[in-house]
């Protein structure tokens, strides 16, 4: 069992479902109330990684972020180190990748909210931003909690693009489905064996999870994720 | 058929001099000899098998999976470093210890665990005696041809690679390269053979023969497989 490979990915999969609640919170506020026309060429885009080959994104994080490029240049002059083989370039590859999965439930949570508690938010005197902030947010917790962990599971499953930019370093961008490759490849059966076992308990445990609260645990204080039902206010 | 990753350029066109000839026509994959072995102990249904050293083939020979008889080892495979073009660094000069330049920030090798270039390449920096100094810059590519576009993408600043890549198209006018001396790594003796469960194991054997024509052989050398000292 390999547990620097474990430990890693835990840790890759940690700081991009964290960083995703950052980034995906104002993209999914703006797909659920933008009124623009075109709206739904970026909720096209957002989609993407859902259906795009994993290679496409290691691809372009290869070539288009590589050191041929300016914006790899420009990164390279910041850090002095190109994007390939290091773990900051895994955590952007991820976040690209897991990108739906954490926006996708957050709009649908964000576009649950019943608009009359919207409008009777503004109509008490709250600015759109304290609006979002004391009635979307706290009713949206569910979907929250939901586009955390599965963008969370979803990176710890990721293959295709650290297989293709990663570079298989140990302790750096070995995760621990490049380790179960590894050891298929060698014929190492039975170590593969133990950490796609483990691999698969973790996974089944926080879908449960997801899923346990959705159902159970948040319902009970009255934060439905299904339209139009909010509880305490009912 | 099934070949080593180092064959990517070379096979193909011999491949296609024997469909001119021949009218048959043969489909290639590329891998890592270790991996390929490993599809193979799952029951890939490949024909002929190529790889990059002759350990593999001796195991599936052994397993029963290969022809004992059909083994034909064809080429030499040599190893080399290579950098981009616009590296600053003089090989003809350093050599391999190039690599301890502080502008080398990352080296690409295939996967150790599974290629026999990666293994080479590891032989040859501890034959060079600075292994240790540059392991932590070490990125392992899945086989011979992902190293080597990890450095032809200006993601690995230098590469320790197949000729047969330096020399192909691809490659050829992006880097420059230094011959790795064949006595700094255990001689990759790139062998062929037929596989048990091919079901078309006379066309395979007839693929194997014409090998051993002398175009065949000047293709070979042509992306800088030296040819087994041995008589055939």
């Amino acid at each position: 069992m390999n547990w620097e490979a474990f430990w890693l990915t835990v840790r890759l999969a940690a700081i991009v479902s964290t960083l995703l609640i950052a980034i995906g919170i104002p993209i999914a506020y703006w797909l659920t109330y933008s009124r623009w026309r075109w709206k739904f060429l970026i909720e096209a885009a957002v989609a993407l990684p859902i259906v795009l080959p994993p290679t496409v994104l290691g691809f372009y994080v290869l070539v288009a972020l590589g050191s041929r490029s300016p914006l790899g240049r420009w990164w390279e002059s910041l850090t002095g180190h190109t994007l390939a083989f290091t773990f900051e370039g895994l955590v952007i590859g991820s976040l690209l990748y897991s990108l739906p999965f954490a926006v996708q439930p957050f709009a649908a949570s964000f576009g649950a909210v019943d608009a009359k508690l919207l409008r009777a938010s503004a109509s008490l005197g709250h600015s759109p931003a304290q609006t979002f902030r004391r009635i979307v947010l706290p009713l949206s917790k569910a979907g929250l909690v939901t586009g955390f962990a599965l963008s969370f599971a979803h990176t710890l499953g990721e293959f295709g693009v650290v297989l293709m930019v990663g570079g298989n370093i140990p302790g750096v961008t070995r995760t621990i489905s490049i380790d179960i490759y590894d050891r298929v490849q060698t014929g190492q059966y039975s170590a593969a064996n133990q950490t796609a076992l483990l691999l698969l308990i973790v996974s089944f445990v926080v879908l449960s999870i997801v899923y346990g609260l959705n159902r159970y645990g948040l319902n009970r204080y009255g934060l439905n994720r299904r339209p139009g039902v909010v509880g305490p206010w009912r | 058929m099934a070949a080593a990753a180092d064959m990517s350029a070379a096979l193909p066109q011999l491949v296609d001099g024997y469909t001119k000839q021949t009218g048959q026509t043969v489909k290639l994959l590329f891998g890592s000899s270790g991996n390929l072995t490993n599809q193979i102990r799952n029951g890939a249904p490949f024909d002929v098998f190529f790889s990059a050293d002759e350990e593999y083939p001796q195991q599936l020979i052994a397993e029963e999976l290969a022809l004992k008889d059909t083994l034909y080892r064809y080429a030499v495979g040599r190893l080399v470093l290579w950098v981009p073009g616009d590296s600053p660094l003089d090989l003809s000069k350093l050599g391999m210890k190039a690599l301890l330049d502080p502008s080398v920030k990352k080296i690409s090798i295939a996967n150790p665990a599974h290629a026999p270039y990666g293994r080479a390449a590891e032989a040859a920096l501890r034959h060079f005696g600075i292994y240790d100094q540059v392991s932590s810059r070490l990125v392992l590519g899945e086989n011979v041809s992902q190293a080597a576009q990890f450095v032809e993408s200006g993601n690995a600043q230098a590469g320790l690679i197949a000729l047969s890549h330096a020399l192909a198209p691809a490659l050829k006018d992006k880097g420059r390269y230094w011959t790795v001396p064949l006595d700094a790594y255990p001689t990759l003796n790139q062998a062929a053979v037929v596989l048990s469960r091919s079901k078309q194991q006379d066309a395979a054997r007839k693929f194997l023969d014409s090998l051993r024509r002398p175009e065949a052989s000047s293709l070979l050398s042509s992306y800088g497989f030296s040819l087994p000292a041995e008589k055939r």
